[in-house]
């Protein structure tokens, strides 16, 4: 698999969880709230994406290819590798795992409590889902700019984190429910063992040292990466078991 | 919490997450790669190195915390 399909699987899986994440809330608040309110957030919370997008990307393929490597490469390491902490510790039972039902429960509780606006816009809809869509859009334009600038090919992130996040929304129209059978949980481990394989290759050729077998590298680091974060599940599991009576 | 608190607040947690000694030990891996590299010495194990260490060592921090809290 070359540079191109990886980046793509990457991009494609990251923004897949992300979309699962603000999908339930967008479902949470519309279907509680009304759609007109929480459409005009969702709308303007990617119309600020868009904008950081299209701001960052060609202020960073602009760097130099060292500093760029070295900066956004280390960047995007420290935050796969809290991705793969956190995938780490839940599939060891030492985190609670990520429950989109629980979630969804508790964004339809919340917004059924919270006082309406006489006529207009709702300003709970709005500001629920603008927030939610801006805070999980984020983390999908950081991973989206940082792996189009390094590997100098923009288009090909933005298309990955489209067709990732038109296949969530669709999943979650057709279920109008939250998508809980997404396998989550795993979907974030295999993107934090991604995540932290592409940025360790990136930040090293930043700081100027040489791969010894060039592209070959990042398969090598993603193998490590996944065969030490399997083992850590292993032995990471408390010694004590909790026993339910 | 006035909004720049707030916002380094988020870019804290954003960039050095829940375990500050994990995102220490990666720094200082990447640091010394540099320096070592600019010596002219091969240093491209030294960044992974670091990565499984300070991986290792935070989950296994997070265990021994929980078999304390039983």
């Amino acid at each position: 698999m070359n540079r191109d399909a990886l980046l793509f699987v990457a991009v494609f899986l990251a923004c897949a969880v992300e979309g699962v994440e603000a999908v339930t809330i967008v479902l949470a608040t519309g279907l509680t709230r009304g759609w007109r309110s929480t459409w005009i957030g969702v709308a303007s919370a990617l119309a600020t994406l868009a904008v950081i997008v299209a701001l960052l990307g060609p202020a960073l393929t602009a760097l130099p290819i060292g500093v760029l490597r070295l900066v956004v490469g280390g960047l995007l390491l420290v935050f796969g590798l809290q991705w793969l902490r956190k995938a780490i510790l839940r599939a060891a039972g030492l985190k609670a795992r990520h429950d989109e039902a629980a979630l969804f429960a508790d964004e339809v509780r919340a917004a059924q409590v919270a006082g309406r606006a006489a006529e207009g816009l709702d300003p709970y809809g709005f500001a629920v889902s603008f927030k939610g869509v801006l805070l999980e859009g984020l983390e999908v334009a950081f991973i989206v700019v940082t792996f189009g600038s390094n590997q100098h090919n923009v288009p090909l992130a933005v298309l990955a984190a489209g067709a990732a996040i038109v296949l969530v929304v669709i999943a979650g129209a057709l279920a109008r429910a939250p998508l809980s059978r997404v396998p989550e949980n795993t979907l974030k481990f295999a993107v934090g063992v991604l995540l932290t394989a592409f940025g360790t290759f990136w930040a090293v050729e930043g700081a100027g040292a040489h791969w010894p077998a060039g592209d070959g590298a990042i398969v090598a680091l993603i193998l490590v990466y996944l065969l030490t974060s399997l083992l850590l599940v292993a032995v990471g599991r408390p010694r004590t078991v909790a026993v339910s009576v | 919490m006035n909004p720049v608190r707030r916002v380094a607040a988020f870019l804290f947690d954003f960039i050095v997450g829940d375990d500050p000694l994990m995102f220490s030990v990666v720094c200082v891996g990447l640091a010394a790669t540099g320096i070592v590299a600019a010596l002219g010495v091969a240093s491209w194990w030294l960044l992974p190195m670091s990565v499984l260490v300070a991986l290792v060592v935070s989950v296994l921090r997070v265990r021994s915390r929980a078999e304390t809290a039983e």
